[in-house]
């Protein structure tokens, strides 16, 4: 570790570890009342775990997205964190408040709760992703805030580069971005709009500047291939991306009230969307064939080639199977959907994290890499969960298939609930594949655990 | 990005596809022992930038294919409200963009003799030509939402409107890149050892004009 202050990032990586493993456990709970519906009823119904099940996922990702911007930052900039303590002092605000949410949304009907957290006086609750009571919501402001303004002052007094320029850009963005949650109109079609924007320009936004510039920083630390030339194309690719992805948002639009020009829009700017995410992977995967130096931390690799194809393939790919209007038509809301879902954040977002964390860990130990017997439990992991999702994907994929067919195309269409019985089968096996997900989370876990002599770099 | 002298993915690229890539042999940068005749050929600009112009022309694409496909399906429609277009501001404008790139080739040329202040005021001569295109585009547009075009007044208006306005920011990006290297050419900073950086602002006005000679007669002119 070359900055002391780098260490604030453990406790955030740690809580995103925890935070990831109960993410999987509401899946999977989820996963079985698609099939067994009152499984866990009613102590835990469908519409609670998946509120925890998303919740979760945001919020360790937010978790990881601020411990790597907290490791990042000082390398980037050759100098201290401007604050420490102010950083280690918001991991324990933003745990407790995420923890409180999480409690509450388990143990509170969620009516009492809003009505326990001042949603009459602001209503912001009960939209998808976004259900948390307004206490939380302007808590994750206020820690967005101080964070912002402890990395820029860091990014101030020190070197600027174009990494660290737009990993700020995109976290800026995130914390902008989020204000829109706290807009909610009566009218459903402005109401969307402005749901949209946090959603979309999210995830399909100022994410991927987040994504691009901690795989950035991952593979000039692995490859030692020049600055110049990977800070270049970082460029390239988030341009594509910022273009393709805010005009792409009109693949929103298409049935929520807004004009007709929006089908167009939307269709041609989100088909190019994948463009990016394909120059993220040839870029990965270019930068490590060019590879100066064998970086003994092997798995750090692995994730950060594994995010580019997965991200290709979850949000680039599968993204592409549904966002034209004609196809979206007929594909809006169902399975498919969900399988897009999974695989893009899996593949985008989970593993750019796993892929810094990887990298970071054992430097924050003390160490340049794991030892070889640790590496390898976690590239197990990788596979195990990797391949995992592969599945889950293709189940909810053929599931959606079918659903669409059933419910929307045949003659004689099925109603929502009939059609979910006859693709149980498909629901099981993801359940299976969800299943095998866990185990390698658990493997990965593990990992963390395993002694041995570390790799050094003349290895 | 664009002072990156070194750019190894270019000689990588000419190594490999050396005719492709032998498209502005005069402006030959570095070059290699004469045993190695391949390497006469280089890729001028950036990888990235064309990289960057193969994505917009594939964004162009894909619109002008939506375009044929929707005019297929109305084509009395369109011939009509094509008939409507202010032809003659479009054919100023192809003018101006066609004098503007020419402008670009004279600074080039200008930055390979290594006169700066010459390639310097060739490039405000192209800034210039861009300038007036988006004059002639504003007084057109402002024209048009008189008459009461929208993109929701009908498939052509929107293609019309969406093309030509998807172009127009281009436009003004590709002015921003023209301002750019004409603050770089004042200082001298493109000379036979070094023309990456213009070459690459270039490449992308290019593709700006390239993308309204197909634009202009899809919209405007043919029937």
């Amino acid at each position: 570790m070359q900055y002391k202050s780098q260490a604030v990032a453990m406790p955030y990586f740690i809580a995103a570890i925890a935070m990831f493993v109960g993410q999987i456990v509401f899946g999977l709970v989820m996963g079985l009342q698609y099939v067994i519906g009152d499984f866990l009823f009613p102590a835990i119904p469908f519409n609670v775990a998946r509120m925890v099940h998303t919740n979760l996922l945001i919020v360790w990702l937010l978790f990881g997205f601020m411990g790597a911007a907290y490791y990042m930052v000082p390398e980037e900039t050759e100098t201290e964190l401007w604050s420490p303590k102010l950083a280690l002092a918001l991991f324990w605000i933003f745990l407790a408040a995420g923890v409180l949410t999480i409690l509450g949304y388990l143990f509170v009907p969620y009516a009492t709760l809003a009505e326990m957290t001042g949603n009459d006086l602001l209503a912001t609750m009960g939209r998808e992703f976004l259900e948390q009571p307004l206490p939380t919501k302007l808590g994750i402001v206020v820690v967005a805030l101080a964070f912002l303004f402890n990395i820029t002052m860091t990014m101030l007094k020190g070197r600027k580069t174009a990494i660290s320029m737009v990993l700020l850009l995109g976290l800026w963005g995130l914390a902008i971005f989020f204000l829109f949650s706290f807009v909610n109109p009566h009218n459903l079609v402005r109401d969307k709009f402005y749901w949209w924007w946090v959603v979309h320009l999210w995830v399909e936004g100022v994410w991927e500047l987040i994504l691009g510039a901690l795989l950035a920083f991952v593979l000039i630390k692995v490859t030692g291939v020049d600055r110049e030339v990977i800070e270049k194309w970082l460029y390239v690719i988030i341009t594509m991306t910022l273009v393709s992805g805010i005009i792409g948002t009109g693949h929103h639009y298409y049935w929520i009230g807004a004009p007709e020009y929006w089908q167009w829009w939307g269709g041609v700017f989100s088909a190019l969307e994948p463009i990016p995410f394909f120059a993220m992977t040839v870029f990965a995967f270019n930068m490590v064939n060019r590879r100066r130096r064998e970086h003994p931390n092997k798995a750090a690799v692995l994730w950060a080639l594994g995010t580019g194809v997965m991200a290709f393939l979850g949000a680039g790919v599968w993204g592409f199977l549904h966002t034209l209007a004609p196809v979206n038509f007929y594909t809006h809301g169902t399975q498919i959907t969900a399988a897009h879902g999974h695989m893009s954040f899996y593949g985008a977002y989970v593993m750019v994290v796993l892929c810094l964390i990887s990298y970071a860990m054992p430097i924050l130990r003390g160490r340049a890499a794991n030892s070889n017997k640790a590496q390898v439990v976690e590239m197990w992991s990788f596979w195990l969960m990797t391949i995992g999702m592969v599945f889950i994907t293709l189940f909810l994929t053929a599931a959606g298939i079918l659903q669409v067919w059933l419910q929307r195309v045949s003659d004689t269409p099925m109603s929502f609930m009939a059609a979910q019985d006859q693709v149980s089968l498909f629901y099981w096996m993801r359940e299976g594949a969800g299943l095998m997900f866990f185990i390698g989370l658990v493997v990965y876990v593990i990992s963390f655990f395993i002694k041995g002599e570390p790799r050094t770099v003349s290895n | 990005m664009l002072r990156d002298t070194t750019c190894p993915e270019s000689r990588l690229v000419a190594l490999r596809f050396p005719r492709l890539m032998g498209m502005n042999t005069r402006s030959l940068a570095s070059p290699l022992p004469a045993r190695h005749p391949v390497t006469e050929y280089r890729l001028a600009g950036d990888l990235a930038i064309w990289f960057f112009i193969l994505a917009e022309l594939l964004a162009f694409g894909v619109f002008f294919a939506a375009y044929a496909f929707t005019r297929a399906n109305h084509i009395e429609l369109f011939n009509a409200e094509q008939h409507a277009l202010h032809r003659g501001a479009g054919a100023i404008n192809t003018a101006l963009l066609l004098t503007a790139s020419y402008f670009v080739v004279r600074a080039v040329q200008a930055a390979e003799r290594s006169a700066a202040a010459i390639s310097a005021r060739w490039l405000l001569g192209a800034i210039a030509c861009g300038g007036g295109f988006v004059v002639v585009k504003l007084i057109e547009y402002s024209a048009a939402f008189e008459e009461g075009v929208s993109l929701s007044s009908s498939p052509f208006h929107m293609f019309y409107l969406s093309l030509t306005f998807f172009h127009f920011m281009h436009v003004i990006l590709g002015m921003v890149i023209l301002a750019a290297l004409w603050q770089g050419a004042r200082k001298g900073r493109y000379h036979p050892g070094d023309m990456n950086g213009i070459e690459t602002g270039a490449a992308y006005w290019h593709m700006v004009d390239l993308v309204w000679l197909i634009l202009f007669p899809l919209v405007y002119v043919i029937h």
